[in-house]
C-alpha cells in the first residue's frame, strides 16, 4: 500500500533529519569524493594536489612496507577475529552459568574492554617487558624445569644429537616485544583481554534462547554437547554473524596498540595497515598514496562483509 | 548441575577472573612501588613501603598536566555525548515517527556508513579542517557528533520503532507538532536508550586516540590518551612505576563512571547485538 506523505510530513521528516543529511554531505560524501579524487594525485596538502592517474596505485605494487603493513593485518585479522569470537562465546557460556556471585565474574571480564587502549598497551608492554616483565617472571622458572626435567631427556631418549639436547635444556623465555614473530603473538594476545563487549553481546543472545527449546531437548535424551550444538549454536548464530561483522571491520583499522606498544617494531613486524596510512600522510604528506591505500582498505573490508552475508544464507539461522 | 559440574564451573569462572583482572592489579601494584622494587625479579608481589607519592609525582610533573589534560578531555568528551543524544534522537525519531519520501535512502546511508574506515576520511577531514582555522582547537573532536552519529541513529531507530505508533498519532490529532511530540512524549520515554548514547559516546571521546593525534597540535590542548603516550615516550623514558600510576589515574574515571551506570551500560551493549 502506498502511503500518502502529505506535504507537511516530508517538511517534518526533512527537518528533524536534517543534521544528518548536512552531516553526510560535509563529513560522509564530499570527504569520501575527495579521499577518492587525492588518491589519483600527487598531494602534500601544501600545494595544489595534481593529477598523476594510477601512479599511487602502481607504485603500492612495488612498496615493501605496504606489502608488510597489509601482510600483518591480514594474519592479525585472520588470527584474532576467530579466536576472540570462539573465546567470548566459550566465556559468554561459561558466565551463563547460574552459579553464585555470577555477577562479579561477568563484571571482571568486562572491565578490560573499558580500558583505553592506550592505558592497555602501556599495561601489557610492562607486562611483556624481556627482562622485567610479569609473564617473563613466570614462564622462566616453568620452562627450566620443562627443559630440564621433561624435553632435554625426552630428546635425548628419542636419540637426538647432543646439540639439540644441550639447547632444550637452556630453553629461555621470549623477548616478546623485542623478537618479530613475538611482537606479533604479543598483539594478537592483547585482543584477547579486550572481548568483553563481544561476551556481553553473547550473554544477551544466550538468554533469549528459548529454556523450553532445551527442556524439550533434554527430555528426549539429548546431552549437553548436542544440545549446544543443535540448539545454542543455530539460534545464536545471528549473534555470531554480528560479532563477525563488528570484529572485520575493527581488527581491519587496528592502530592505538601497536602504534603505542611497538611503533611498528621491531623492524616492520607489526606495522598494521592503518598505522602505515597515518605514517605516510601525517609523517611523510604523501596524501595521495595514504588516500589510495585507504580506498584499497575500504574495499577490503567491503568484500570481506560482502562475503560473510553471502555466506550467511548458509549458516546464520532467523527464527 | 550436579556438585561436581558446579565446582567445576566455579574453578573456571576464577580462572577466567584471574585472567582477566590480573593485568588490571598488576597496574596498581606497580603504580605503588619504589622504581627499584617495581624491576626486581624475582617480582615482588606486595609493595613495600606503599608509593602513594608516585602519584602525587605525576600529578605535579610539569611535563604531565593531568588537570589540564583531564579538562580537556572531560569538555570533548561531554560536548561529544550531548551532541550525540541530541542529534541522533532528532533523525531516529524522523527515520522511525516520520513519514517523508528518501528515508529508506537515508536509513541505507546510516547503516552502510557504519562500515567505513575512519584513514578513509582522514585526509579530506583534515583538509576541512584546517581551511577552517580547526586544526590545533577541539572543534574536529566533537562538533560532528552534532550532526548523527550512524550507530546512535540506528540504536535509537529501533528503540523508538518498539514504542506504538498510536501514541504519536493521537498526539499528531491533538494538534500537537513533531517536536513536542519529541521532546514531551519521545525523549522521556526512551531515556534509557538516549542514556547508553551518551554513556557510549562519552567514553568513545575519552578513549579515543587517532583523532586527538591527528588534530590537536599543542600540548596544551591534549587529550588524557595522548598525552599518556607522550609521557611513555618523552626522551630518557618514564619508569613503569610512574607510567602505571598515570595509566591508573586516566583508567578511574572510565571505571568509576562504569560501575556509577552499570546496568544501563550492559543492557546498552546487549542490545547492539539484537538487530
Amino acid at each position: 500500500m502506498r502511503e500518502r506523505i502529505t506535504r507537511r510530513e516530508q517538511l517534518a521528516g526533512m527537518a528533524f533529519a536534517a543534521p544528518y543529511l548536512i552531516g553526510v554531505a560535509a563529513f560522509l560524501v564530499y570527504p569520501l569524493a575527495m579521499s577518492l579524487y587525492y588518491s589519483f594525485c600527487n598531494y602534500s596538502m601544501l600545494q595544489p594536489a595534481i593529477w598523476i592517474g594510477w601512479t599511487n596505485y602502481r607504485h603500492l605494487l612495488t612498496d615493501h612496507a605496504f606489502h608488510t603493513a597489509l601482510w600483518n593485518t591480514i594474519i592479525y585479522a585472520a588470527i584474532s577475529v576467530p579466536f576472540t569470537l570462539a573465546l567470548s562465546l566459550l566465556l559468554a557460556l561459561l558466565l551463563n552459568q547460574p552459579v553464585r556471585s555470577a555477577g562479579i565474574y561477568r563484571t571482571i571480564v568486562f572491565m578490560p574492554s573499558l580500558v583505553p587502549l592506550v592505558a592497555s598497551a602501556l599495561i601489557w608492554q610492562w607486562l611483556f617487558n624481556a627482562d622485567k616483565g610479569l609473564i617473563n617472571a613466570a614462564l622462566r622458572p616453568m620452562l627450566h624445569t620443562l627443559g630440564r626435567r621433561i624435553l632435554a631427556p625426552l630428546a635425548g631418549a628419542l636419540g637426538a644429537g647432543q646439540a639439540t639436547v644441550e639447547s632444550l635444556r637452556h630453553i629461555t623465555a621470549p623477548v616478546w616485544l623485542g623478537d618479530p614473530h613475538w611482537a606479533m603473538a604479543a598483539i594478537i594476545f592483547i585482543s584477547f583481554w579486550g572481548v568483553g563487549q563481544t561476551v556481553v553481546i553473547f550473554l544477551a543472545g544466550l538468554q533469549d534462547v528459548p529454556r523450553e527449546l532445551h527442556e524439550a531437548a533434554e527430555m528426549d535424551g539429548a546431552g549437553a554437547i548436542h544440545r549446544f550444538f543443535h540448539i545454542t549454536l543455530p539460534m545464536l548464530s545471528p549473534v555470531i554473524f554480528f560479532n563477525l561483522i563488528m570484529g572485520i571491520i575493527g581488527s581491519w583499522q587496528i592502530f592505538d596498540v601497536p602504534y603505542v606498544m611497538t611503533g611498528g617494531g621491531p623492524g616492520r613486524s607489526t606495522l598494521f595497515y592503518s598505522m602505515y596510512i597515518f605514517e605516510a600522510a601525517f609523517n611523510q604528506l604523501r596524501m595521495g598514496p595514504a588516500c589510495a591505500m585507504a580506498w584499497i582498505q575500504l574495499l577490503i573490508i567491503l568484500f570481506l562483509t560482502a562475503l560473510a552475508f553471502a555466506s550467511a544464507r548458509k549458516w546464520v539461522y532467523y527464527a | 548441575m550436579n556438585r561436581k559440574q558446579r565446582l567445576l564451573t566455579h574453578l573456571l569462572l576464577l580462572l577466567a577472573a584471574a585472567a582477566y583482572a590480573a593485568p588490571l592489579l598488576w597496574m596498581i601494584d606497580t603504580s605503588l612501588k619504589r622504581e627499584v622494587q617495581a624491576v626486581q625479579i624475582p617480582p615482588v608481589i606486595i609493595p613495600h613501603p606503599l608509593r602513594w607519592q608516585n602519584y602525587r609525582h605525576v600529578l605535579g610533573d610539569p611535563q604531565f598536566d593531568f588537570s589540564l589534560f583531564a579538562r580537556n578531555t572531560l569538555i570533548i568528551a561531554s560536548l561529544s555525548a550531548l551532541g550525540a543524544m541530541l542529534s541522533s534522537s532528532l533523525v531516529a525519531y524522523s527515520l522511525a515517527k516520520i513519514r517523508w519520501r528518501g528515508r529508506g535512502l537515508v536509513f541505507g546511508i546510516v547503516l552502510a556508513s557504519m562500515m567505513i574506515p575512519f584513514p578513509v576520511f582522514m585526509v579530506p577531514l583534515y583538509r576541512i579542517f584546517r581551511e577552517l582555522g580547526w586544526i590545533g582547537t577541539n572543534l574536529p573532536l566533537w562538533v560532528p557528533a552534532f550532526f548523527g552519529i550512524p550507530f546512535f541513529i540506528f540504536l535509537l531507530r529501533q528503540f523508538y520503532l518498539t514504542i506504538p505508533r498510536e501514541l504519536s498519532e493521537a498526539a499528531l490529532m491533538d494538534g500537537c507538532s513533531h517536536f513536542g511530540i519529541w521532546w514531551r512524549i519521545m525523549l522521556p520515554l526512551t531515556r534509557p536508550a538516549l542514556l547508553v548514547v551518551g554513556l557510549f559516546s562519552f567514553m568513545g571521546a575519552w578513549n579515543n586516540f587517532l583523532g586527538p593525534l591527528v588534530y590537536l597540535t599543542h600540548q596544551s590542548s591534549f587529550t588524557l590518551s595522548v598525552a599518556l603516550q607522550v609521557y611513555q615516550s618523552r626522551s630518557g623514558g618514564t619508569s613503569y612505576n610512574l607510567l602505571m600510576a598515570a595509566s591508573v589515574l586516566i583508567i578511574a574515571p572510565v571505571l568509576v563512571l562504569f560501575f556509577l551506570a552499570q546496568k544501563t551500560f550492559i543492557r546498552g551493549i546487549a542490545t547492539t547485538g539484537l538487530k
